[in-house]
């Protein structure tokens, strides 16, 4: 058994069963339900600033980014300019489709030989896929969530249920953003498993969050599918943590320990965010082989630290060298004789 | 059915396992890679193997013509010199074929004649390692070979920067034969 | 038949290395034979003023290192996270996917998973998490972990020298982390301790002193050239007539000084030689050579941001000297990359300098308007384009030619349709290989990054195995027996690595096919190209 996911999974059932023990047995809504919450947004808002602070205060001394297509040189070559972007606007571009489409994951080209010699390419799709599908179920269900801490709910929010309810089965109404984030993280945590490089990669930091939002995916569903929630107190008492005026505790009572278990998952992942991987969300903004244009020739890039450094100059190097450059017919700046009186 | 009909029959299996056992021979994870990626380009050692055994086995089974086997295993040969393999460990693949004939014939008839087949079969895949070994001293003399050249240039180029090598005009007959160089 | 033996028990105990744990972290650096590079030379880090220069060998136990090492690893990487966004974002952000994992040509060739991308950084990144970060300092191994120990430095030193810092990875990775950047900061660090190899550490103190990595002196670096201009002068009947260290011409060319000295790339110096004399009988074209600035090359962008600054600034010094007007860069990798990404940020502004402009077609190079230097590609191209080139391609027509992007011109720069112009224009046979091993999808020459000495040959054949298996491919698919190349070091890896995997595949630069393929004013009827080789077929169109 790999120590690294079964820790993972492990400390998944464990804090769920804090927060479920704790407002089930010991009564400790207000902690779960109020106290946490706010502290562990305090904890992302306050992590994810100082870690992009941090990043931001480390200097970008050379522009070194990845170029991967065409430059942009003589006018009658066409320039690839989302690839080699050149002006700001491109890196725009550029970034854009690397943060919303994943690009460089779309890359991942796998090439087959036909018996006959032939080659044809086909995608490799999954990891793209599961990536892409991952992150906007998550989105999704984010927005959906916002529901909870507003009143009246916004016609957008609500466009966007009624999108994700397309399908009209089930009831109440199936959400295809829950079942389809559950499913790829799903997969994302089964590809860590089985395949070898991938596994012989992974740490126990890359199954912990999986896990975890796997256990707010499934909670969440449970929730809303099978265990019948008190809607109306939970949605009470998330208008309370945005108003700052609470029910009363019966109400925090009234509600189930799956629900505190939920909201103490979402609490950890919050908190744990700026300390993780997952913080990629804020560096992919500051990748310098991405974010920057590729005109090095024809705008100079100003280093903060630039040193002047030691080096060997010409006259030096004439010393070295004059007489026999001299005997070589090669010019030189100084005559043999100049050189000599200089000397004495 | 001959020992050597029911092997040509058998032949997907047992290059399979047998090459299941060649992958077996670097780091697991590295294996499971070899066998799992198709793209011929990105996973060349995989796929040079898998034909290599291919090839290597046909030849087997016509015969164990030595320029047949020569041609169907020096591409897997050539890989496993660089990879820090020792000599042994390099070829010593071919001998796992052995048990794989085995096991195939002991399902079958034990009469004299498919003893006299089991027999010559593996009297061929000695003569596979062996043919395996030769490749295996070529492509190493090779890649000496390539490192004496890189030594005597870097040599050479320094006695003509010191001035030690004369300017004697050299007939173009009369020059190294290319590829010496 | 029980005794029989089982084909698994049998060959386990041939296996090529013992099971491995099912943890990276436990599995032990074992320093083997043909895989590593021999320890710099002293001497050369000394004339470097470099740190803790002395003998040591890689595969002893004892490296004698300094007492307080592991603070001054610590130090050095505290430094340059705060210097190097690139290096700390690249630290924090990995969510280790695995799209790079099979993208290395070290991996594909060595099967050594520690040569996966993701894992060379989580070398240092496992440090990095025990040094720098709260998690890791809480939980340790189980949060990816460790201390900074002898037998971690020793597998850094390792794996640094088996990456050729190419960025094929880079251009995958959805967060665009660059290998490169990674190991040329585990480089760095290691520099701070005096572990460098030799490969890199004599050329770089060469190139200080003499102004090449070859170490070649002024007046030999002449003699050298002027063994060319004899050869040229045998083949073509024109004497060509090149100069050097001129003040006041108006263009100054600057080479790596592996082409002057190592074939095949003497056959691409003899190309420039041969189109910069065409192009001054025809145009008064007026470029000088120079003896200082006699290397384009830059090994010490292998060593650290610092030594590549020290050897890089010669050739504005030089231009500057000299007075002239721009400067002509030749057929060179990661020269490119230093002079594309580096040079004008380390050793600019070269505001004494003009705005390039050919002076034969007028062609202004605004790509270049602030670094000033154009590449000869660019420059070739531009006058073929123009038609300002007489060209008999003919003389090429035995060529059956396909093109090694280099790493750094491709991923560095992105010159990928210049030279792929130049040679459609010179040859009549041109194939390109298999899509995703060309362009920004390259596949490394195994070489690069100062590797490309003898003793780790076995390295260099496998980590170049994923490129000769292109090149197989076109080689059998279309006959290809020319592998052209815009990069010193290609020239002089490839060929070894041809004649290892792909025999019959003979490798050239750019100018050498176009000064064969160039005819020069007043020059006899060639028999032979550069190279000495009769001209296949030519006999029969010779009275035309």
């Amino acid at each position: 058994m790999n120590v690294k996911y079964m820790y993972s999974f492990l400390a998944v059932i464990v804090l769920f069963l804090i927060a479920y023990v704790g407002t089930e047995a010991v009564g400790l809504q207000w902690l779960f339900g109020v106290l946490i919450p706010y502290a562990a947004l305090l904890v992302f808002v306050i992590g994810f600033g100082r870690r992009v602070m941090s990043w931001a205060r480390s200097a970008v001394p050379f522009r070194i980014p990845t170029t991967c297509g065409q430059q942009k040189t003589l006018p009658w070559i066409r320039p690839n300019s989302i690839d080699n972007p050149t002006t700001t606007g491109a890196v725009a571009v550029r970034m854009f489709l690397e943060i919303v489409t994943f690009r460089s994951l779309f890359r991942n080209t796998r090439m087959k030989a036909k018996a006959d010699g032939r080659i044809t390419y086909q995608l490799e799709l999954f990891l793209w896929l599961g990536a892409l599908a991952f992150h906007y179920a998550f989105a999704t269900v984010l927005v959906r969530h916002l529901r909870f801490f507003m009143e009246p709910v916004p016609v957008p929010i609500k466009l966007i249920e009624t999108l994700d309810a397309f399908f009209q089965f089930g009831l109440p109404v199936v959400y295809l953003s829950g079942v389809v984030l559950a499913a790829a993280v799903l997969y994302l945590a089964l590809r860590r498993v089985f395949i070898p490089t991938v596994r012989y990669i992974s740490l126990a930091n890359d199954f912990f969050p999986l896990f975890l939002i796997f256990g707010i995916a499934f909670t969440g569903i449970l929730m809303r599918y099978f265990a019948k929630v008190d809607i109306v107190g939970i949605k009470a008492l998330t208008m309370g943590l945005v108003t700052f005026s609470f029910p009363e505790s019966e109400v925090l009572k009234g509600i189930s320990g799956l629900f505190y278990g939920h909201l103490f998952f979402v609490s950890v992942l919050l908190a744990y965010f700026p300390f993780s991987k997952l913080m990629h969300l804020g560096g992919i903004f500051l990748s310098p082989t991405r974010n920057l244009t590729t005109d090095t020739r024809a705008r100079r890039h100003v280093n903060p630290w630039n040193y002047p450094v030691k080096v060997h100059t010409y006259e030096e190097y004439e010393d070295d060298f004059r007489e026999k450059m001299v005997e070589a017919g090669l010019p030189v700046v100084k005559s043999l004789e100049a050189a000599a009186a200089e000397k004495e | 059915m001959k020992l050597v009909e029911r092997l040509a029959a058998n032949k997907s299996t047992i290059v399979k396992k047998w090459f299941d056992l060649v992958a077996a021979t670097y780091p697991p994870d590295t294996a499971k890679f070899l066998k799992a990626n198709r793209d011929p380009f990105h996973n060349p050692v995989g796929k040079t193997t898998l034909e290599g055994l291919s090839a290597a086995f046909d030849a087997l089974l016509e015969g164990a013509d030595p320029v047949v086997l020569d041609r169907a295993l020096d591409p897997i040969i050539r890989i496993r010199a660089v990879q820090s393999f020792s000599p042994t460990q390099a070829t010593a693949f071919i001998l796992a074929l052995k048990p794989l004939v085995r096991e195939l014939w002991s399902k079958g008839p034990s009469d004299p004649q498919a003893a006299a087949d089991l027999r010559q079969i593996e009297d061929g895949i000695d003569q596979v390692l062996l043919v395996a070994f030769d490749i295996y001293l070529k492509c190493r003399e090779t890649l000496f070979q390539l490192k004496v050249d890189l030594e005597k240039n870097r040599i050479h180029h320094a006695f003509v920067r010191a001035g030690l090598v004369a300017d004697t005009p050299v007939q173009p007959s009369a020059a190294e034969p290319k590829g010496a160089v | 038949m029980k005794d029989l033996p089982k084909a698994k028990d049998f060959y386990s105990r041939l296996a090529h290395r013992p099971d491995s744990a099912s943890d990276w972290m436990d599995v032990p650096v074992e320093i083997r034979k043909g895989m590593y590079c021999y320890a710099a030379n002293p001497k050369s880090l000394d004339t470097l003023g470099f740190p803790y220069a002395r003998d040591w060998n890689p595969v002893e136990g004892d490296w004698k290192l300094p007492e307080n090492w592991q603070q001054i690893i610590h130090e050095g990487f505290k430094e340059r996270l705060e210097r190097f966004r690139s290096f700390k974002v690249f630290m924090d952000i990995c969510v280790r996917c695995g799209a790079c994992a099979d993208k290395c040509h070290f991996f594909i060739g060595t099967g050594d998973p520690k040569n996966m991308p993701v894992l060379r950084a989580e070398l240092l990144r496992s440090v990095y998490r025990n040094d720098f970060t709260t998690f890791g300092k809480l939980l340790g191994r189980i949060g990816g972990a460790r201390p900074m120990t002898v037998d971690v430095l020793k597998e850094w030193w390792y794996y640094m020298f088996q990456c050729t810092e190419c960025r094929r990875c880079s251009v995958f990775c959805p967060y665009g982390i660059d290998t490169a950047e990674i190991t040329i900061m585990g480089r760095e660090l290691l520099n701070l301790l005096g572990l460098n190899i030799d490969w890199i550490a004599t050329p770089v103190s060469n190139c200080y002193m003499t102004g090449n990595h070859l170490g070649i002196q002024p007046h030999a670096y002449k003699d050298m050239l002027d063994f060319f201009v004899d050869d040229i002068e045998e083949i073509t009947g024109v004497r060509v007539e090149p100069s050097y260290n001129r003040v006041g011409a108006d263009i100054l060319f600057i080479t790596p000084s592996g082409d002057v000295f190592a074939d095949p790339g003497t056959y691409t110096a003899m190309g420039y030689l041969i189109l910069f004399h065409y192009l001054r009988e025809k145009y008064g074209f007026d470029i000088t050579w120079s003896t200082y600035a006699s290397e384009g090359g830059n090994f010490g962008f292998f060593t650290s941001h610092e030594t590549m600054k020290r050897l890089n600034s010669k050739m504005y010094a030089e231009a500057r000297r000299l007075g002239v007007k721009w400067i002509l860069g030749g057929e060179c990798g990661h020269m490119w990359r230093v002079i594309t990404q580096y040079m004008d940020t380390m050793n600019g502004p070269a505001d004494f300098l003009q705005e390039p402009v050919s002076p034969i077609t007028g062609t202004r190079f605004e790509n270049a308007k602030s670094t000033k230097m154009v590449h000869i590609a660019e420059f070739t191209a531009d006058l073929i384009r123009h038609g300002k080139l007489e060209l008999d391609k003919r003389r090429n027509r035995h060529l059956k030619v396909t093109f090694h992007d280099s790493c750094n011109p491709s991923r560095g720069m992105g010159m990928l349709e210049e030279p792929r112009y130049v040679i459609r224009n010179v040859c009549d046979h041109f194939y390109d290989m298999p899509e995703n091993t060309i362009r920004e999808q390259t596949f490394c020459c195994g070489s690069g990054a100062g590797l490309n000495a003898g003793e780790n040959m076995e390295l260099r054949m496998a980590g170049g195995l994923p490129r000769a298996n292109a090149v197989k491919y076109v080689h059998e698919q279309h006959g290809v027996n020319m592998l052209a190349t815009i990069c010193a070091i290609d020239r002089a890896a490839l060929p070894p690595l041809m004649q290892y995997w792909v025999p019959g595949v003979d490798v050239t630069g750019l100018h050498e096919m176009v000064a064969n393929a160039l005819v020069l004013p007043g020059e006899k009827q060639r028999e032979t190209n550069l190279r000495g080789e009769p001209l296949e077929g030519m006999e029969d169109d010779s009275d035309e």
